[in-house]
């Protein structure tokens, strides 16, 4: 997990979050000749408005009477594209420390896939977190996680010969079904219904390998785990009738999709207010300076927690960058409208 | 209008006013209840504003559509009388709704 990439990035601002508002930091940032890099913990581009709500209409978007969560990111994309921002996907940052090179101050940031970055400025647009594992309420279940119970698959091999129990009714769920019916010793799914909302072609096949006697297929929901020093033996189990059962099990991999959790950001040695980062509203820096915080992860006097607040936001949050990057060039206020230098960066005037 | 009580983990009652139209999920977010996360704000996407209906409510709340059902996956000890409050819409039949919050949402 803690693989050094030889060569750590150098770039003039990092944006921790790839949601509307660090996306619409790229192009604030790149008016100003600032190139930005973006690391999100999901795999995909869009925060909350690609994972949460792809297809719902959002109202408030000035110019948009109406747009979805994912038309919104692919405008968005499509807007900063001059600007080449450059993406880290599926990596969550661990640690952000300020360092003092002797020619200014840059900030040293990694992610948990070993990818460093030296920046000069950092934008937290954080959303509200990091989307993470959904943690099932079992008794005593944070003594087996990362011994016995796993919420991902780092490696398949880690999981030969194992009994393996895998909870959930899902995409996630079905396809750790199928992957792992050939290593493991045996593999045990358990939903809480015979309706699985995953890809019917993934439903088909675990359906033919439990006709086949290849794997096995319960349903219920799991109350509590057996076992000893992290080593799990037994899941217990209730019917959907409430009739308690058991699955010896030496491994299990509950799938109960995402949730947002504040994660490390709380060990950046930023101020904290109530899971919020304060940020002053001339430049939304945070306690740090060189690191701002903008959209819903900050919290000033009157705070709204909308996409449109942090699209002002990171327009302010780039002009004060632009003097910790550029601190000899004067900064001229321009519009896209009539400026013709920022109409090139833009790529719109030839 | 309905009042509605929402009932936490540890037996604790509170009970507030709804006015018809809102969802209970909100009802229960512009009154601070404690217990109801909401996460996607309504958008029936994260399954933490699961509560569970005291039984003799279920008829006038009626059962979960299909993408609720669905998204009820991702929540945990689901019973006979879960649902997702950001799917239950306040009416005057629903006046003296009582509902159960689970130990955690997520």
């Amino acid at each position: 997990m803690t693989e050094h990439n030889e060569a750590m990035i150098k770039t003039d601002a990092l944006i921790i979050g790839a949601g509307p508002v660090g996306l619409f930091a790229v192009f604030e940032l790149g008016l100003l000749d600032i190139k930005a890099h973006l690391i999100d913990i999901l795999p995909k581009i869009g925060g909350q408005c690609a994972e949460l709500y792809p297809e719902k209409p959002i109202y408030d978007i000035p110019g948009f009477p109406v747009v979805t969560g994912q038309q919104l990111v692919d405008n968005l994309m499509q807007q900063i594209e001059p600007f080449h921002p450059e993406f880290h996907l599926g990596e969550m940052v661990v640690s952000v420390e300020r360092r003092d090179s002797g020619q200014g101050v840059v900030f040293h940031v990694e992610t948990d896939a070993g990818t460093t970055f030296e920046t000069k400025t950092v934008l937290v647009a954080a959303g509200g977190g990091s989307f993470q594992p959904k943690k099932p309420p079992i008794p005593g279940i944070d003594a087996y996680e990362n011994t016995s119970v796993f919420y991902a698959v780092r490696q398949m091999e880690s999981l030969r010969d194992h009994h393996v129990l895998i909870v959930g009714g899902g995409d996630s769920a079905l396809d750790w079904a199928l992957n792992l019916q050939s290593v493991a010793a045996r593999v045990t799914l358990m939903h809480r219904r015979d309706e699985f909302r995953a890809a019917p072609h993934s439903v088909a096949k675990m359906r033919d390998l439990v006709a086949e006697g290849k794997m096995d297929l319960l349903f219920g929901q799991v109350t509590g785990l057996d076992g000893a020093d992290g080593q799990l033996t037994a899941a217990l189990c209730k019917g959907m009738d409430q009739a308690p059962f058991r699955i010896e099990c030496d491994r299990m991999l509950p799938f109960f999709g995402l949730t947002m959790k504040l994660g490390p950001i709380a060990e950046w040695g930023l101020n904290l207010h109530e899971n919020l980062i304060p940020v002053d509203t001339e430049k939304f820096e945070t306690s740090t300076p060189g690191i701002f915080a903008i959209g819903d992860i900050n919290t000033y006097p009157g705070k709204l927690k909308l996409i449109l607040s942090g699209f002002h936001e990171a327009a302010l949050a780039a002009q004060k960058a632009h003097r910790y990057i550029y601190p000899d060039k004067r900064l001229l206020f321009q519009y896209t409208t009539s400026s013709t230098s920022l109409q090139k960066k833009l790529g719109v005037n030839g | 209008m309905a009042d509605v009580t929402f009932i936490d983990h540890s037996g604790e009652a509170r009970t507030v006013s709804g006015t018809n139209g809102m969802t209970l999920m909100e009802v229960a977010i512009k009154h601070q209840v404690p217990g109801i996360d909401a996460e996607c704000g309504g958008a029936c996407s994260c399954a933490t504003c699961h509560v569970y209906v005291e039984p003799e409510w279920m008829e006038a709340v009626g059962q979960p559509a299909s993408m609720e059902e669905d998204m009820l996956d991702f929540a945990f000890d689901v019973r006979p009388n879960s649902r997702l409050s950001c799917q239950i819409k306040i009416s005057d039949a629903l006046d003296g709704l009582r509902v159960h919050t689970p130990s955690r949402q997520s």
